[in-house]
């Protein structure tokens, strides 16, 4: 039987990333991927006759410019469109439009308070300060504080080094803003509330935390370090949808040898005397490599695919205790037409972006009590996209899609209930009665929907209780404890077994550094410019 | 009566930080006095606090606190989580044990052991921080230096695996880390309120878990995170350090409400009383809240715009509320003898009740189930004392008379639960609210602890960075009150710290 250089569980889009720099370096790389289709969360799907749904992660921004570059991805069709508009439709029937006219953009927020759009400037640049200094942390290894090696001591020094090249204030600013909640960290610029609740939506996506939690300031940055085309913060769509990126990705991979095999998923990760061997798939089949690398979660990885007797007691209590909570649902409708928002004025911008209902930061807090409680926002939280408006090709001619990010939905439902037809049903009507509040012939245009709750997400994407992020972006889960304190550089303690997935630092989002860093620990262990099998294309 | 030019230091504030500052300077030879706007000295202390648990180890030492009177009735108060129907749990230390039959696994009994272990050891890490000046991250002088390079090396002399659970848990929230632990729910709940008393926090709110270090920090006879109630209540402690002002010397004036401290040639140089009166000296010292030091009594004209921003926006907020019960006789608790009263009760069955209870307070309303603490001290009456949470200083409405006996009723209709029939007992009580805290220990926000305990205002972000380690913006005007490092409760630790690096600046 044909052995590989390596083996990449799961065609998502780092353990596509991986797969593709192992490849460039002249490996012979296999991903394994269980379902038909490739892509992960990264997807486009023909759920609907002649609609492509961006049915798991639908924007795009966060992805690397770097590693698009190195996987001239451009080249495979990628194609990033930049978007503008969105905002917040209140409640008072009034609306706060993000504008990306700077002077425009200050007008609309001075209509609902002056101040505000005085503190918007000074917030924005402190905002890209912070970006400024974490953006190249991501691509780099965390380095264990724990250890005595070298290599970690340097990349600690090299830290502390980047954080002493900043004046004494802007460090204590820093710390600041990575440890307090978003809205006290809003708080200290704005004081009209549709203001706060705009920016601090942000701040919770994907998270089981409310916006008055602390450490949410960071999740914000985190949503706010990408780019499009070097335009930080700025976020766009991925022409035919967020599958385009896998798409591109597996097409670099295949131009490069590699090989993927979809349709069939790893029932097993085979080790031997501590040393990872191989894969079995569910169909039967077995490949072998002495590298296997998963882009799964880490509870999927070493709980579900995996023997545990494999692994240290340690281990496998500190993966049982990896905080991965769904908090957030989702739900892709084709529309017969353009729905109306007639509280917005003619030509208003406000659709056209990323748009919500929350106009306060209490509406909000709210919604996470419910989440607390163990049921789903009754005044959820929308993320609202109808991309066919700047990409045509997602629905037919004149018909659109839309995509509703929905927070919060809990995993585990509380009172004995479980995600059945009826709550998934009761979950999507709050959310079509609030689209509905604010434009009246919503309902009629649905011509389909599909209602994702956490419960769908992790057995459709395969993301466990499905959390966008393969585990939530909170302290104890960030760089040197990302995922397990002592395993936070893609390696695992079965020798030979790696893991690229988002679980891993820097974490989720739609963004490849996790892929990008295990490679370049992967190509390291195997020692720095061997050249196994093929040579690179 | 003029003392004009008389006094080394004025000290705004007879708190108990005040008093521990004073004594400080005057036993390295400053001639001080203190202001207290009151006619009873010790501030918040005896009005908030009800239990002595991280009474700075030093600070008791170097005034000789037993020696001017202070006693414990008890040095090692024990626990009670009140379950419902009697079946309680019983916590000493770092041991748990079930009451009246309640359900407690072995397996949670061990795990409690080993956790709260592991928290003993990780807080008394923490503990030589909060003894000096929060250490800046640049431009360290050669104490920032030795205080940082102790705290990493205790931290790596942890060895691999308690360091690393360490540095993973500092920043979590405690629900997480209890639920991690132990499976009974009461279990949970008693240790998660611990990590949430005087904060404006839930237990499922990242930071809960520094707040638990920072309560199980300090020591009773070296013994890690213990209880203590002083003979004679609260007011034995201020009147012990009082005395050791005294004898060192201090002038204290009661009654005498600093109105502005005086600015001249850009440097404070005293203080004018309500009455008009003035009073200069080279230093002034505040024991005031930051808020109230800088934008009430100093005036912002005198700093920079944006540090008076910063000022502005620190949290300050209170959200619990002491009650006081004059009693005819004892109450009787489900389940607990009367010799068992002399424990701490806690009311906080477990993690979603304080969820709950505090979800009210975000939005503005104090909780209709809140959590309670509650001690019997000694006195020459019954009484019960106990924190009430939570209690939101911006109430929706805001504290009316009706809406604190309306307060006050959730929190008798709680104590009834557990020991049904309290009302009965009660001859008097009083409620004091965060909106009554400010009112009577001027207080901004009615805050405990001044300034939120959350990290982003802890260590040299407290109570703003520029004016972390006791300095002002302002020459000769200095902080030495709970929003100063380390921060809340009855320490004595910002006072300390406060004069040793007066006399270091200043000599």
């Amino acid at each position: 039987m044909k052995k590989y250089d390596a083996i990449v569980v799961g065609a998502g889009h780092n353990g596509l990333v991986t797969a593709c720099y192992l490849a460039k370096s002249g490996l012979d790389v296999l991903v394994v991927e269980k379902h038909d289709y490739i892509g992960g969360a990264a997807v486009s799907l023909e759920l609907y006759d002649g609609w492509k749904y961006s049915n798991c992660s639908y924007v795009c921004s966060l992805f690397r410019p770097e590693i698009s570059r190195d996987l001239e991805l451009y080249k495979y069709g990628l194609q990033v469109i930049p978007y503008g508009g969105g905002g917040v439709l209140m409640e008072n029937g009034d609306h706060l439009a993000a504008l990306s006219d700077h002077d425009a953009a200050r007008q609309e927020i001075a209509r609902h308070s002056k101040k505000d759009s005085e503190a918007y400037d000074r917030y924005s640049a402190n905002l890209m300060r912070q970006c400024k200094f974490i953006k190249p942390l991501l691509m780099r290894t965390a380095p264990d504080p724990t250890s005595f090696k070298p290599r970690d001591l340097q990349e600690l020094l090299y830290l502390g080094k980047r954080f002493h090249g900043l004046s004494e204030p802007e460090m204590y600013e820093m710390a600041r803003f990575w440890t307090m909640s978003v809205v006290e960290f809003l708080d200290e610029y704005f004081e009209s509330d549709v203001m706060k609740a705009w920016i601090a939506g942000t701040g919770i996506i994907g998270t089981a935390l409310g916006p008055c939690s602390p450490g949410t300031a960071y999740v914000l940055l985190h949503h706010y370090m990408g780019e499009v085309d070097g335009n930080i913060g700025a976020w766009g769509f991925a022409r035919g949808g967020m599958g385009s990126i896998t798409k591109a990705l597996a097409d670099c991979l295949k131009d490069k040898g590699g090989e993927i095999r979809a349709g069939s998923g790893v029932e097993n990760i085979l080790v031997k005397n501590g040393r990872a061997v191989g894969v079995a798939l569910e169909n039967g089949d077995e490949f072998y490599s002495d590298t296997i690398i998963s882009g799964m979660d880490v509870k999927r990885t070493f709980l579900k695919t995996m023997e545990t007797k494999h692994l240290p007691d340690d281990f496998v209590r500190q993966v049982k205790r990896f905080k991965i909570r769904g908090s957030s649902g989702k739900l892709n409708i084709a529309l017969d037409g353009l729905p109306e928002f007639p509280q917005l004025p003619e030509g208003s911008q406000v659709t056209r972006g990323d748009f919500h209902f929350t106009d306060s930061v209490e509406r909000m807090e709210r919604a996470y009590d419910d989440w607390k409680r163990g049921t789903w926002s009754k005044d959820p939280y929308l993320d609202v996209l109808i991309p066919t408006q700047i990409d045509p090709t997602m629905a037919p001619e004149g018909k659109h899609y839309m995509t509703v990010f929905v927070q919060y939905a809990p995993y585990d439902l509380a009172d004995g209930e479980v995600w059945d037809d009826k709550n998934r049903e009761a979950f999507a009507e709050s959310t079509i009665s609030l689209i509905s509040k604010y434009s009246p012939n919503f309902r009629d245009l649905i011509l389909h929907k599909e209602v994702r709750t956490p419960l769908d997400i992790e057995e459709k994407a395969g993301l466990t209780e499905g959390n966008i992020f393969q585990g939530e972006l909170t302290f104890d889960q960030l760089l040197f404890n990302r995922p397990v304190p002592g395993y936070a550089q893609y390696r695992s303690p079965v020798k030979g077994l790696y893991m690229c997935g988002s679980s891993t630092h820097p974490g989720g989002g739609v963004m490849g550094a996790p892929g990008a860093n295990a490679a370049r620990e992967i190509l390291r262990d195997m020692g720095a410019g061997r050249q196994t099998g093929r040579q690179a294309a | 009566m003029s003392m004009k030019d008389n006094y080394d230091a004025v000290i705004i504030g007879g708190g108990h930080n005040g008093l521990v500052c004073a004594s400080y300077l005057a036993k390295a030879g400053r001639k001080v006095l203190v202001l207290e706007a009151n006619d009873q000295l010790g501030g918040a202390a005896p009005g908030c606090a009800h239990i002595i648990n991280q009474l700075n180890g030093a600070v008791a030492n170097d005034l000789e606190l037993t020696k001017h009177g202070l006693k414990y009735t008890d040095t090692n108060l024990a626990t009670i989580a009140l379950g419902e129907g009697g079946e309680h749990l019983k916590i000493e230390g770092t041991r748990v044990s079930a009451l009246n039959g309640a359900a407690l696994s072995e397996e949670d009994r061990v795990s409690f052991n080993k956790m709260m272990r592991s928290l003993h050891k990780f807080s008394n890490l923490l503990g030589p921080v909060w003894g000096k000046k929060p250490p800046r991250l640049k431009n360290q002088d050669l104490e920032d230096k030795i205080t940082l390079g102790k705290l990493g090396l205790s931290i790596r002399m942890l060895g691999k695996r308690d360091m690393q659970d360490f540095l993973r848990i500092a920043l979590m929230n405690a629900a997480d880390l209890v639920e991690d632990a132990v499976e009974n729910k009461l279990l949970q709940g008693a240790i998660a309120v611990d990590s949430v008393w005087g904060t404006h926090l839930a237990p499922r709110s990242p930071g809960t878990v520094l707040s638990l270090f920072y309560r199980l920090s300090g020591a009773i006879n070296g013994r890690q995170g213990a209880l203590a109630l002083p003979a004679g209540g609260m007011g034995a402690v201020v009147d012990a350090l009082v005395a050791a002002a005294a004898s060192n010397g201090v002038d204290i004036r009661t009654g005498a409400a600093v109105e502005q401290i005086l600015v001249e040639n850009d440097r404070a140089c005293g203080v004018q009383l309500a009455g008009g009166e003035i009073i200069t000296a080279n230093l002034v010292i505040s024991n005031a809240d930051p808020k109230r030091t800088f934008l009430n009594l100093l005036g912002a004209r005198h700093l920079d715009a944006g540090f008076v921003r910063r000022i502005s926006k620190t949290r300050t907020n209170g959200n619990t509320a002491r009650l006081t019960l004059k009693l005819n006789s004892l109450p009787e608790f489900t389940g607990l003898a009367r010799s068992d009263l002399k424990n701490r009760l806690l009311i906080a069955p477990d993690i979603l009740y304080l969820e709950e209870a505090f979800n009210q307070a975000k939005y503005g309303e104090f909780s209709n189930q809140p959590a309670m603490e509650i001690v019997f001290p000694e006195g020459a009456e019954p009484t019960l004392s106990a924190l009430v949470q939570y209690a939101p200083y911006h109430l929706k409405g805001g504290w009316t008379d009706e809406a604190r006996t309306a307060f006050l009723e959730k929190a008798l209709d709680q104590l009834d639960r557990y020991a049904p029939g309290i009302r009965d007992h009660i001859r008097e009580s009083e409620l004091l609210t965060p909106a009554d805290i400010e009112a009577r220990y001027h207080i901004t926000g009615g805050h405990w602890h001044h300034v939120e305990m959350q990290i982003d205002q802890m260590l040299m972000m407290r109570p703003v960075h520029g004016s972390a380690q006791y300095q002002t913006p302002m020459p000769g005007l200095y902080l030495c009150g709970a929003g100063a490092h380390p921060g809340g409760s009855v320490t004595g630790a910002p006072g300390m710290n406060a004069a040793k690096r007066i006399l270091a600046m200043e000599a």
